[in-house]
Protein backbone atom coordinates (compact mmCIF):
# COMPACT_ATOMS: atom_id res chain seq x y z
CA UNK A 1 0.00 0.00 0.00
CA UNK A 2 1.35 3.45 -1.64
CA UNK A 3 0.62 6.15 1.62
CA UNK A 4 0.01 9.34 -0.23
CA UNK A 5 0.81 12.85 0.93
CA UNK A 6 -2.02 15.06 1.38
CA UNK A 7 -1.55 17.09 -1.97
CA UNK A 8 -1.77 13.82 -3.75
CA UNK A 9 -5.31 12.88 -2.80
CA UNK A 10 -6.85 13.29 -6.71
CA UNK A 11 -4.61 10.65 -7.67
CA UNK A 12 -4.82 8.26 -4.73
CA UNK A 13 -8.73 8.49 -5.57
CA UNK A 14 -7.85 7.52 -9.40
CA UNK A 15 -5.40 4.89 -8.07
CA UNK A 16 -7.92 3.62 -5.79
CA UNK A 17 -10.52 2.86 -8.60
CA UNK A 18 -8.27 1.65 -10.56
CA UNK A 19 -7.75 -1.52 -7.83
CA UNK A 20 -11.87 -1.40 -7.22
CA UNK A 21 -12.22 -2.08 -10.93
CA UNK A 22 -9.33 -4.38 -11.12
CA UNK A 23 -11.25 -6.57 -8.68
CA UNK A 24 -14.61 -6.51 -9.87
CA UNK A 25 -12.64 -7.04 -13.49
CA UNK A 26 -12.32 -11.03 -13.40
CA UNK A 27 -14.68 -11.94 -15.89
CA UNK A 28 -12.32 -9.98 -18.41
CA UNK A 29 -15.04 -8.03 -19.63
CA UNK A 30 -13.92 -5.02 -22.05
CA UNK A 31 -16.14 -2.25 -21.11
CA UNK A 32 -14.04 -2.51 -17.67
CA UNK A 33 -10.20 -2.93 -19.34
CA UNK A 34 -11.33 -0.05 -21.88
CA UNK A 35 -12.23 1.86 -18.54
CA UNK A 36 -9.17 0.91 -16.34
CA UNK A 37 -6.80 1.97 -19.50
CA UNK A 38 -8.48 5.51 -19.53
CA UNK A 39 -8.31 5.82 -15.41
CA UNK A 40 -4.66 4.88 -15.79
CA UNK A 41 -3.86 7.12 -18.27
CA UNK A 42 -5.62 9.86 -16.65
CA UNK A 43 -3.43 9.04 -12.91
CA UNK A 44 -0.42 8.98 -15.06
CA UNK A 45 -0.93 12.07 -16.30
CA UNK A 46 -1.87 13.39 -13.06
CA UNK A 47 1.12 12.10 -11.71
CA UNK A 48 3.59 13.36 -14.40
CA UNK A 49 2.08 16.86 -13.81
CA UNK A 50 1.79 16.84 -9.87
CA UNK A 51 5.71 15.88 -9.94
CA UNK A 52 6.77 18.12 -12.59
CA UNK A 53 4.97 21.16 -10.58
CA UNK A 54 6.11 20.71 -6.86
CA UNK A 55 6.28 23.64 -4.66
CA UNK A 56 9.23 23.43 -2.25
CA UNK A 57 6.93 22.44 0.33
CA UNK A 58 5.52 19.71 -1.10
CA UNK A 59 9.15 18.88 -1.99
CA UNK A 60 10.33 18.56 1.45
CA UNK A 61 6.84 16.34 2.17
CA UNK A 62 8.27 13.93 -0.73
CA UNK A 63 11.75 13.90 0.43
CA UNK A 64 10.57 12.88 4.02
CA UNK A 65 8.03 9.93 2.66
CA UNK A 66 8.17 7.51 4.72
CA UNK A 67 8.64 5.08 2.13
CA UNK A 68 11.47 6.87 -0.06
CA UNK A 69 14.49 5.16 -0.08
CA UNK A 70 17.25 5.35 3.06
CA UNK A 71 20.38 4.77 2.97
CA UNK A 72 20.00 1.02 3.52
CA UNK A 73 18.34 0.73 0.63
CA UNK A 74 20.87 2.98 -1.33
CA UNK A 75 23.66 0.66 0.25
CA UNK A 76 21.85 -2.96 -0.74
CA UNK A 77 20.90 -1.38 -3.97
CA UNK A 78 24.23 0.42 -5.39
CA UNK A 79 27.00 -1.96 -4.03
CA UNK A 80 28.19 -5.56 -4.68
CA UNK A 81 29.64 -5.79 -1.62
CA UNK A 82 29.32 -3.80 1.47
CA UNK A 83 31.26 -4.30 5.08
CA UNK A 84 29.85 -2.14 7.89
CA UNK A 85 32.45 -0.19 10.12
CA UNK A 86 31.26 1.32 13.63
CA UNK A 87 32.43 3.10 16.29
CA UNK A 88 34.59 6.29 17.04
CA UNK A 89 36.31 4.53 19.32
CA UNK A 90 35.85 7.36 22.08
CA UNK A 91 32.30 6.96 23.18
CA UNK A 92 30.03 4.48 21.04
CA UNK A 93 28.43 3.70 17.49
CA UNK A 94 25.60 6.05 16.33
CA UNK A 95 23.08 4.43 14.46
CA UNK A 96 21.79 7.74 13.10
CA UNK A 97 25.30 7.76 10.58
CA UNK A 98 26.31 4.72 9.53
CA UNK A 99 29.66 3.72 6.67
CA UNK A 100 31.26 1.13 5.97
CA UNK A 101 33.26 -0.55 3.18
CA UNK A 102 31.60 -0.78 -0.63
CA UNK A 103 31.94 -1.99 -4.07
CA UNK A 104 30.98 0.08 -6.89
CA UNK A 105 31.22 -2.12 -9.58
CA UNK A 106 34.24 -3.10 -9.31
CA UNK A 107 35.50 0.23 -6.85
CA UNK A 108 36.36 -0.05 -3.62
CA UNK A 109 35.31 2.83 -1.77
CA UNK A 110 33.96 4.25 1.62
CA UNK A 111 30.33 5.00 1.85
CA UNK A 112 28.99 7.55 5.10
CA UNK A 113 25.32 8.29 5.06
CA UNK A 114 22.57 9.10 7.99
CA UNK A 115 19.61 6.33 8.20
CA UNK A 116 16.52 7.78 9.11
CA UNK A 117 14.85 3.92 9.52
CA UNK A 118 11.78 2.84 8.32
CA UNK A 119 9.14 2.01 10.99
CA UNK A 120 8.62 3.01 14.58
CA UNK A 121 11.33 0.52 16.35
CA UNK A 122 13.76 1.11 13.75
CA UNK A 123 13.56 5.34 13.85
CA UNK A 124 13.87 4.83 17.77
CA UNK A 125 17.36 2.69 16.59
CA UNK A 126 18.51 5.17 14.42
CA UNK A 127 17.16 8.02 15.87
CA UNK A 128 15.12 9.48 13.08
CA UNK A 129 18.41 9.86 10.93
CA UNK A 130 19.93 12.71 13.66
CA UNK A 131 23.16 12.09 14.45
CA UNK A 132 25.26 12.95 17.43
CA UNK A 133 28.55 13.98 17.79
CA UNK A 134 29.90 10.14 17.95
CA UNK A 135 28.20 9.74 14.72
CA UNK A 136 30.58 12.71 13.39
CA UNK A 137 33.06 11.13 15.28
CA UNK A 138 32.92 8.15 13.40
CA UNK A 139 32.48 9.73 9.97
CA UNK A 140 35.67 11.56 10.35
CA UNK A 141 37.07 8.10 11.62
CA UNK A 142 35.87 6.47 8.34
CA UNK A 143 36.85 9.50 6.02
CA UNK A 144 40.84 9.25 7.50
CA UNK A 145 40.65 5.49 6.91
CA UNK A 146 39.51 6.65 3.76
CA UNK A 147 41.92 9.01 2.92
CA UNK A 148 45.09 7.11 4.05
CA UNK A 149 44.12 3.97 2.31
CA UNK A 150 43.22 6.03 -1.24
CA UNK A 151 39.62 5.16 -1.24
CA UNK A 152 36.86 7.41 -2.83
CA UNK A 153 34.55 8.99 -0.04
CA UNK A 154 30.76 8.79 -1.03
CA UNK A 155 27.99 10.70 1.35
CA UNK A 156 24.26 10.12 1.38
CA UNK A 157 22.98 12.93 2.88
CA UNK A 158 19.37 12.28 4.37
CA UNK A 159 18.76 14.27 7.86
CA UNK A 160 16.37 16.81 9.55
CA UNK A 161 19.31 17.90 11.39
CA UNK A 162 22.41 16.79 13.87
CA UNK A 163 20.34 15.78 17.59
CA UNK A 164 19.40 18.96 19.12
CA UNK A 165 19.92 18.04 22.74
CA UNK A 166 21.71 18.04 26.55
CA UNK A 167 23.72 14.77 26.03
CA UNK A 168 24.78 15.66 22.75
CA UNK A 169 25.48 19.79 23.52
CA UNK A 170 27.64 18.02 26.30
CA UNK A 171 29.79 15.57 24.09
CA UNK A 172 30.24 18.46 21.90
CA UNK A 173 27.58 18.66 19.25
CA UNK A 174 28.89 21.50 17.78
CA UNK A 175 32.71 20.89 17.55
CA UNK A 176 32.15 17.43 16.10
CA UNK A 177 30.02 19.09 13.41
CA UNK A 178 32.59 21.58 12.52
CA UNK A 179 35.20 18.69 12.78
CA UNK A 180 33.88 16.46 9.95
CA UNK A 181 33.25 19.57 7.79
CA UNK A 182 36.92 20.54 8.30
CA UNK A 183 38.17 16.55 7.59
CA UNK A 184 35.62 16.32 4.79
CA UNK A 185 37.83 19.27 3.01
CA UNK A 186 41.04 18.12 4.07
CA UNK A 187 40.56 14.75 2.22
CA UNK A 188 43.00 14.25 -1.11
CA UNK A 189 40.69 11.64 -2.04
CA UNK A 190 37.77 11.68 -4.39
CA UNK A 191 34.65 12.57 -2.46
CA UNK A 192 30.74 12.79 -3.63
CA UNK A 193 27.82 14.14 -1.84
CA UNK A 194 24.49 12.76 -2.72
CA UNK A 195 21.54 14.73 -0.74
CA UNK A 196 19.15 11.94 -1.24
CA UNK A 197 16.36 13.17 1.08
CA UNK A 198 16.30 15.80 3.64
CA UNK A 199 19.83 17.61 3.52
CA UNK A 200 18.76 19.65 7.13
CA UNK A 201 21.35 22.40 7.98
CA UNK A 202 25.23 21.54 9.81
CA UNK A 203 23.88 18.13 10.51
CA UNK A 204 23.90 17.62 6.19
CA UNK A 205 26.58 19.68 5.30
CA UNK A 206 28.89 17.72 7.87
CA UNK A 207 29.22 15.37 5.57
CA UNK A 208 28.53 17.23 2.58
CA UNK A 209 31.23 19.52 1.87
CA UNK A 210 32.62 18.02 -1.02
CA UNK A 211 33.72 18.39 -4.59
CA UNK A 212 31.02 17.19 -5.79
CA UNK A 213 27.51 17.79 -4.93
CA UNK A 214 25.11 15.73 -6.13
CA UNK A 215 20.49 16.01 -5.54
CA UNK A 216 18.09 14.03 -6.29
CA UNK A 217 15.30 15.48 -8.05
CA UNK A 218 12.87 15.74 -4.93
CA UNK A 219 15.27 16.17 -2.56
CA UNK A 220 15.65 19.32 -0.05
CA UNK A 221 18.99 21.05 1.63
CA UNK A 222 18.57 24.05 3.68
CA UNK A 223 19.53 26.15 6.48
CA UNK A 224 17.05 25.39 8.60
CA UNK A 225 13.63 23.51 8.03
CA UNK A 226 10.88 25.30 6.32
CA UNK A 227 9.32 24.65 9.70
CA UNK A 228 11.76 25.99 11.71
CA UNK A 229 12.03 29.26 9.87
CA UNK A 230 8.35 30.10 9.78
CA UNK A 231 8.57 29.99 13.41
CA UNK A 232 11.31 32.61 13.24
CA UNK A 233 10.12 34.84 10.96
CA UNK A 234 6.95 34.41 10.21
CA UNK A 235 6.07 33.64 14.10
CA UNK A 236 4.24 30.73 13.26
CA UNK A 237 5.04 27.26 11.98
CA UNK A 238 1.81 27.12 9.58
CA UNK A 239 3.57 29.27 6.83
CA UNK A 240 6.01 26.39 6.38
CA UNK A 241 5.13 26.50 2.60
CA UNK A 242 5.87 30.25 2.45
CA UNK A 243 9.49 30.10 3.95
CA UNK A 244 10.54 27.12 1.83
CA UNK A 245 9.90 29.19 -1.05
CA UNK A 246 11.85 32.04 0.06
CA UNK A 247 14.63 29.93 1.40
CA UNK A 248 14.82 28.33 -2.94
CA UNK A 249 15.20 25.11 -0.99
CA UNK A 250 14.88 22.12 -3.97
CA UNK A 251 17.79 21.23 -6.08
CA UNK A 252 16.73 23.09 -9.01
CA UNK A 253 17.18 26.01 -6.91
CA UNK A 254 20.20 25.16 -5.84
CA UNK A 255 21.67 24.15 -8.91
CA UNK A 256 20.94 27.65 -9.97
CA UNK A 257 22.85 29.16 -7.13
CA UNK A 258 26.26 27.39 -7.67
CA UNK A 259 25.67 25.47 -4.57
CA UNK A 260 25.23 21.86 -6.22
CA UNK A 261 26.71 20.37 -8.90
CA UNK A 262 24.28 17.76 -10.46
CA UNK A 263 20.50 16.64 -10.49
CA UNK A 264 19.31 12.90 -10.22
CA UNK A 265 16.50 12.62 -12.25
CA UNK A 266 13.44 10.40 -10.28
CA UNK A 267 10.87 8.05 -11.42
CA UNK A 268 7.95 9.67 -11.99
CA UNK A 269 5.71 10.22 -8.52
CA UNK A 270 8.92 10.32 -6.93
CA UNK A 271 12.08 8.09 -5.50
CA UNK A 272 9.16 5.85 -3.66
CA UNK A 273 7.37 4.88 -6.07
CA UNK A 274 10.28 2.76 -8.17
CA UNK A 275 13.08 3.01 -5.40
CA UNK A 276 14.95 0.43 -7.53
CA UNK A 277 15.01 2.30 -10.84
CA UNK A 278 15.79 5.40 -8.51
CA UNK A 279 19.20 3.73 -7.17
CA UNK A 280 20.45 2.48 -10.33
CA UNK A 281 20.16 6.18 -11.94
CA UNK A 282 22.11 7.44 -8.89
CA UNK A 283 24.69 4.53 -9.02
CA UNK A 284 25.35 4.93 -12.68
CA UNK A 285 26.11 9.17 -11.77
CA UNK A 286 28.26 8.08 -8.99
CA UNK A 287 30.37 5.81 -11.28
CA UNK A 288 30.34 8.58 -13.82
CA UNK A 289 31.15 11.21 -11.60
CA UNK A 290 33.74 8.62 -9.94
CA UNK A 291 35.32 8.08 -13.32
CA UNK A 292 36.78 11.65 -13.79
CA UNK A 293 37.70 12.03 -10.25
CA UNK A 294 39.94 9.52 -9.74
CA UNK A 295 42.08 11.08 -12.34
CA UNK A 296 42.76 13.95 -10.25
CA UNK A 297 45.93 14.37 -7.92
CA UNK A 298 45.16 14.61 -3.99
CA UNK A 299 46.91 18.29 -4.18
CA UNK A 300 44.33 18.96 -7.11
CA UNK A 301 41.02 17.60 -5.61
CA UNK A 302 41.68 18.86 -2.25
CA UNK A 303 42.25 22.62 -4.26
CA UNK A 304 39.27 22.07 -6.42
CA UNK A 305 37.42 21.46 -3.42
CA UNK A 306 38.43 24.48 -1.34
CA UNK A 307 38.09 26.68 -4.31
CA UNK A 308 34.29 25.52 -4.69
CA UNK A 309 33.50 26.95 -1.58
CA UNK A 310 35.41 29.86 -1.45
CA UNK A 311 33.81 31.05 -4.47
CA UNK A 312 30.42 30.71 -3.49
CA UNK A 313 29.21 34.36 -3.14
CA UNK A 314 31.64 36.28 -4.33
CA UNK A 315 31.62 38.84 -6.84
CA UNK B 1 0.04 66.14 14.27
CA UNK B 2 -2.76 63.68 15.87
CA UNK B 3 -4.80 65.73 17.91
CA UNK B 4 -3.49 64.39 21.54
CA UNK B 5 0.04 65.67 20.72
CA UNK B 6 -1.41 68.97 19.99
CA UNK B 7 -3.17 68.96 23.33
CA UNK B 8 0.04 67.56 25.13
CA UNK B 9 2.14 70.45 23.26
CA UNK B 10 -0.32 72.96 24.42
CA UNK B 11 0.13 71.96 28.02
CA UNK B 12 2.95 73.77 29.96
CA UNK B 13 3.48 71.44 32.89
CA UNK B 14 4.57 68.64 30.32
CA UNK B 15 8.71 69.19 29.71
CA UNK B 16 10.78 66.71 28.80
CA UNK B 17 12.94 65.06 31.41
CA UNK B 18 16.26 66.70 32.02
CA UNK B 19 17.93 63.54 32.42
CA UNK B 20 18.45 61.35 29.35
CA UNK B 21 17.52 57.77 29.58
CA UNK B 22 21.07 56.29 29.03
CA UNK B 23 22.20 57.99 32.33
CA UNK B 24 22.05 54.39 34.26
CA UNK B 25 23.31 51.31 33.26
CA UNK B 26 20.66 48.29 34.58
CA UNK B 27 22.35 44.99 35.10
CA UNK B 28 20.93 42.12 32.57
CA UNK B 29 21.92 39.65 35.20
CA UNK B 30 21.35 41.05 38.99
CA UNK B 31 18.94 44.37 38.19
CA UNK B 32 21.71 46.27 39.55
CA UNK B 33 21.35 49.81 39.05
CA UNK B 34 25.05 51.59 38.04
CA UNK B 35 25.68 54.70 36.21
CA UNK B 36 26.38 54.09 32.85
CA UNK B 37 29.84 56.02 32.62
CA UNK B 38 31.07 53.31 36.12
CA UNK B 39 29.42 50.63 33.93
CA UNK B 40 31.59 51.96 30.96
CA UNK B 41 34.81 52.17 32.63
CA UNK B 42 34.63 49.19 33.94
CA UNK B 43 34.61 47.77 30.02
CA UNK B 44 30.76 46.93 30.33
CA UNK B 45 31.09 44.29 32.96
CA UNK B 46 28.43 44.86 36.00
CA UNK B 47 30.65 46.09 39.09
CA UNK B 48 28.07 44.51 41.18
CA UNK B 49 28.08 40.83 39.63
CA UNK B 50 30.82 40.66 37.40
CA UNK B 51 28.33 40.02 34.51
CA UNK B 52 29.93 40.42 31.07
CA UNK B 53 27.72 43.25 29.04
CA UNK B 54 27.79 42.42 25.27
CA UNK B 55 30.00 44.99 23.36
CA UNK B 56 30.23 46.17 20.00
CA UNK B 57 33.44 45.83 17.29
CA UNK B 58 34.68 48.97 17.74
CA UNK B 59 34.06 48.74 22.02
CA UNK B 60 36.29 45.84 21.78
CA UNK B 61 38.85 46.78 19.48
CA UNK B 62 39.59 49.72 22.16
CA UNK B 63 39.83 47.07 24.68
CA UNK B 64 42.32 44.52 23.06
CA UNK B 65 44.01 46.34 20.78
CA UNK B 66 47.40 48.63 21.37
CA UNK B 67 46.15 52.14 21.31
CA UNK B 68 46.21 53.55 17.63
CA UNK B 69 47.94 50.25 16.37
CA UNK B 70 45.11 49.15 14.61
CA UNK B 71 43.16 49.87 11.37
CA UNK B 72 40.15 48.93 9.95
CA UNK B 73 40.38 46.28 6.64
CA UNK B 74 37.85 47.24 4.40
CA UNK B 75 34.54 44.96 3.15
CA UNK B 76 34.91 42.50 0.28
CA UNK B 77 32.09 43.16 -2.02
CA UNK B 78 29.36 39.80 -1.83
CA UNK B 79 26.37 39.70 -3.42
CA UNK B 80 23.64 41.53 -1.71
CA UNK B 81 20.67 39.56 -1.04
CA UNK B 82 21.01 36.97 -3.03
CA UNK B 83 17.14 35.49 -2.89
CA UNK B 84 15.82 38.85 -2.79
CA UNK B 85 14.57 37.31 0.36
CA UNK B 86 11.06 38.56 2.12
CA UNK B 87 9.16 37.43 5.26
CA UNK B 88 7.22 39.69 7.30
CA UNK B 89 10.27 42.52 6.43
CA UNK B 90 12.13 42.50 2.74
CA UNK B 91 15.57 41.61 4.20
CA UNK B 92 16.79 44.73 1.83
CA UNK B 93 15.01 46.51 4.26
CA UNK B 94 16.47 44.32 7.11
CA UNK B 95 20.10 45.03 6.25
CA UNK B 96 19.42 48.73 5.83
CA UNK B 97 18.17 49.42 9.59
CA UNK B 98 20.76 46.76 10.83
CA UNK B 99 23.59 49.36 9.08
CA UNK B 100 21.97 52.62 10.18
CA UNK B 101 21.50 51.26 13.98
CA UNK B 102 25.44 50.14 13.74
CA UNK B 103 26.83 52.09 11.30
CA UNK B 104 28.66 49.31 10.23
CA UNK B 105 28.31 47.56 6.51
CA UNK B 106 27.94 43.76 8.42
CA UNK B 107 28.06 41.54 11.22
CA UNK B 108 32.10 41.26 11.40
CA UNK B 109 34.47 43.41 11.70
CA UNK B 110 38.08 43.10 10.99
CA UNK B 111 41.36 45.16 11.70
CA UNK B 112 45.05 44.83 11.47
CA UNK B 113 46.96 45.73 14.49
CA UNK B 114 49.03 44.76 17.80
CA UNK B 115 48.32 43.71 20.86
CA UNK B 116 50.85 44.05 23.61
CA UNK B 117 53.00 44.67 20.49
CA UNK B 118 52.67 41.29 18.86
CA UNK B 119 51.29 41.68 15.12
CA UNK B 120 47.92 40.25 14.89
CA UNK B 121 44.47 40.65 12.66
CA UNK B 122 41.73 40.58 15.19
CA UNK B 123 37.68 39.66 13.69
CA UNK B 124 34.51 40.62 16.06
CA UNK B 125 31.51 39.88 15.79
CA UNK B 126 28.51 42.14 16.38
CA UNK B 127 25.83 40.99 17.75
CA UNK B 128 23.44 44.26 17.64
CA UNK B 129 23.87 43.35 13.58
CA UNK B 130 21.04 40.90 12.68
CA UNK B 131 22.25 39.13 15.89
CA UNK B 132 25.40 38.55 14.37
CA UNK B 133 24.18 36.13 11.79
CA UNK B 134 27.01 34.63 9.01
CA UNK B 135 25.62 35.28 5.57
CA UNK B 136 27.87 35.94 2.70
CA UNK B 137 29.59 39.37 4.07
CA UNK B 138 30.58 37.49 7.38
CA UNK B 139 31.61 34.58 5.57
CA UNK B 140 33.74 36.33 3.31
CA UNK B 141 35.40 39.16 5.72
CA UNK B 142 36.27 35.80 7.54
CA UNK B 143 38.11 34.94 4.67
CA UNK B 144 39.60 37.60 4.29
CA UNK B 145 40.76 38.51 8.01
CA UNK B 146 42.65 34.58 7.31
CA UNK B 147 43.90 36.11 4.58
CA UNK B 148 45.39 39.01 5.70
CA UNK B 149 46.79 37.07 8.69
CA UNK B 150 48.59 34.96 6.22
CA UNK B 151 49.75 38.06 4.35
CA UNK B 152 51.42 39.39 7.33
CA UNK B 153 52.43 36.28 8.76
CA UNK B 154 50.73 36.85 12.07
CA UNK B 155 47.85 34.98 14.04
CA UNK B 156 43.99 35.36 13.44
CA UNK B 157 42.05 36.00 16.35
CA UNK B 158 38.25 36.10 15.87
CA UNK B 159 35.65 37.04 18.52
CA UNK B 160 32.70 35.50 17.93
CA UNK B 161 28.93 36.51 18.60
CA UNK B 162 26.16 34.93 16.21
CA UNK B 163 22.81 33.02 16.88
CA UNK B 164 23.85 31.40 13.90
CA UNK B 165 23.64 30.88 10.00
CA UNK B 166 21.61 33.90 8.27
CA UNK B 167 18.19 32.51 7.59
CA UNK B 168 17.78 35.35 4.77
CA UNK B 169 20.74 33.94 2.47
CA UNK B 170 19.09 30.36 2.77
CA UNK B 171 21.70 27.51 1.39
CA UNK B 172 24.15 30.20 0.84
CA UNK B 173 24.70 31.16 4.43
CA UNK B 174 24.91 27.29 5.19
CA UNK B 175 27.52 27.35 2.72
CA UNK B 176 29.76 29.58 5.06
CA UNK B 177 30.25 26.99 7.23
CA UNK B 178 32.58 25.16 4.93
CA UNK B 179 34.04 28.27 3.63
CA UNK B 180 35.61 29.72 6.48
CA UNK B 181 36.87 26.02 7.67
CA UNK B 182 38.86 25.99 4.42
CA UNK B 183 40.32 29.51 5.29
CA UNK B 184 41.44 28.15 8.81
CA UNK B 185 42.72 25.12 7.15
CA UNK B 186 45.11 27.57 5.32
CA UNK B 187 45.91 29.43 8.64
CA UNK B 188 46.73 25.84 9.95
CA UNK B 189 49.10 25.06 7.00
CA UNK B 190 51.02 27.57 7.28
CA UNK B 191 51.60 27.60 10.94
CA UNK B 192 50.13 30.44 12.00
CA UNK B 193 47.60 30.21 15.01
CA UNK B 194 43.57 30.54 15.12
CA UNK B 195 42.74 32.05 18.30
CA UNK B 196 38.94 32.11 19.22
CA UNK B 197 37.32 34.10 21.76
CA UNK B 198 33.74 32.93 22.49
CA UNK B 199 31.50 35.57 23.54
CA UNK B 200 27.83 36.02 24.44
CA UNK B 201 26.11 34.52 23.29
CA UNK B 202 27.32 31.61 20.11
CA UNK B 203 25.27 29.75 18.44
CA UNK B 204 24.05 27.13 15.71
CA UNK B 205 25.95 27.18 12.64
CA UNK B 206 28.64 29.36 13.63
CA UNK B 207 29.41 27.45 17.04
CA UNK B 208 29.43 24.07 14.41
CA UNK B 209 32.13 25.72 12.00
CA UNK B 210 34.98 28.03 12.87
CA UNK B 211 33.97 29.12 16.42
CA UNK B 212 34.94 25.51 17.64
CA UNK B 213 38.46 25.16 15.56
CA UNK B 214 40.56 27.52 17.25
CA UNK B 215 43.67 25.94 18.04
CA UNK B 216 43.45 27.53 21.42
CA UNK B 217 39.70 28.60 22.68
CA UNK B 218 38.92 31.08 24.92
CA UNK B 219 35.66 32.40 25.98
CA UNK B 220 34.52 35.23 28.63
CA UNK B 221 32.71 34.34 31.65
CA UNK B 222 28.87 33.59 31.54
CA UNK B 223 28.68 33.63 28.25
CA UNK B 224 26.05 31.07 26.61
CA UNK B 225 27.67 28.84 24.16
CA UNK B 226 25.62 25.73 22.15
CA UNK B 227 25.10 24.06 19.10
CA UNK B 228 21.33 24.04 18.97
CA UNK B 229 18.83 26.58 21.06
CA UNK B 230 17.65 25.76 24.09
CA UNK B 231 13.85 25.93 23.29
CA UNK B 232 14.54 23.23 20.84
CA UNK B 233 16.13 21.00 22.80
CA UNK B 234 13.61 21.29 26.04
CA UNK B 235 10.86 20.71 23.11
CA UNK B 236 12.44 17.82 21.90
CA UNK B 237 13.60 15.92 25.38
CA UNK B 238 10.56 17.65 27.15
CA UNK B 239 12.57 18.12 30.59
CA UNK B 240 14.41 20.64 31.90
CA UNK B 241 17.71 21.78 31.45
CA UNK B 242 20.58 21.49 33.58
CA UNK B 243 21.77 24.32 35.81
CA UNK B 244 24.51 26.14 33.66
CA UNK B 245 23.79 24.75 30.73
CA UNK B 246 25.00 26.02 27.66
CA UNK B 247 27.43 28.18 29.75
CA UNK B 248 31.00 29.11 29.03
CA UNK B 249 32.11 27.50 32.57
CA UNK B 250 29.63 24.42 31.45
CA UNK B 251 31.59 24.25 28.02
CA UNK B 252 34.57 24.24 29.48
CA UNK B 253 33.77 21.46 32.26
CA UNK B 254 32.72 18.94 29.22
CA UNK B 255 36.50 19.99 27.68
CA UNK B 256 35.13 22.10 25.16
CA UNK B 257 37.18 25.25 25.99
CA UNK B 258 40.88 25.85 27.12
CA UNK B 259 40.13 28.59 29.64
CA UNK B 260 37.27 30.67 30.60
CA UNK B 261 38.95 34.07 30.72
CA UNK B 262 37.83 37.56 32.17
CA UNK B 263 37.28 40.41 30.32
CA UNK B 264 40.07 42.98 32.31
CA UNK B 265 42.69 39.89 31.75
CA UNK B 266 41.85 39.05 28.18
CA UNK B 267 44.44 41.42 26.44
CA UNK B 268 47.38 40.07 28.55
CA UNK B 269 46.38 36.41 28.04
CA UNK B 270 45.69 36.46 24.68
CA UNK B 271 49.50 37.66 23.96
CA UNK B 272 50.30 35.30 26.56
CA UNK B 273 48.84 32.83 24.22
CA UNK B 274 50.14 34.52 20.77
CA UNK B 275 54.05 34.41 22.67
CA UNK B 276 53.82 30.35 22.78
CA UNK B 277 52.02 29.78 19.68
CA UNK B 278 54.16 32.02 17.59
CA UNK B 279 57.51 31.22 19.06
CA UNK B 280 58.63 29.06 16.45
CA UNK B 281 58.58 31.51 14.14
CA UNK B 282 60.57 33.82 16.53
CA UNK B 283 63.26 31.17 16.23
CA UNK B 284 63.07 30.11 12.81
Amino acid sequence: MTSYLDFEKPIAALESRIIELRETADEGSLDIESEITKLQSKSSKMLRDTYTRLTPWQKTQVARHPERPHFKDFVKGLFDEFIPLGGDRNFGDDQAILGGFAKLGDRRLVVIGHEKGDDTESRLRHNFGMGKPEGYRKAIRLMDLADRFALPVVTLVDTSGAFPGVSAEERGQAEAIARSTEKCLSLGVPMIAVVVGEGGSGGAVALAAAERVLMLEHAVYSVISPEGCASILWRTGDKADVAADAMQITAQNLAKLGVIDRIIEEPIGGAHRDSNLAIATLGKAIAEELDELVQLERSALRSARRDKFLKIGSL
Amino acid sequence: MSWLSNVRNKIASITKRETPDNLWHKCKKCEAMVFLKEFEDNMHICPKCEHHGRIGPMTRFAQIMDENSWKLIPWAKVQEDPLKFKDQKKYADRLKDARAKTGEQDALINVVGTIETLPCVVGVQDFAFMGGSMGLAVGQAFVDGARRALKDQCPYIIFTAAGGARMQEGILSLMQMPKTTVAISMLREAGLPFIVVLTDPTTGGVTASYAMLGDVQISEPGALIGFAGQRVIENTIREKLPEGFQTAEYLKDHGMIDLVVHRKELRATLAQVIGYLMAWKDAA
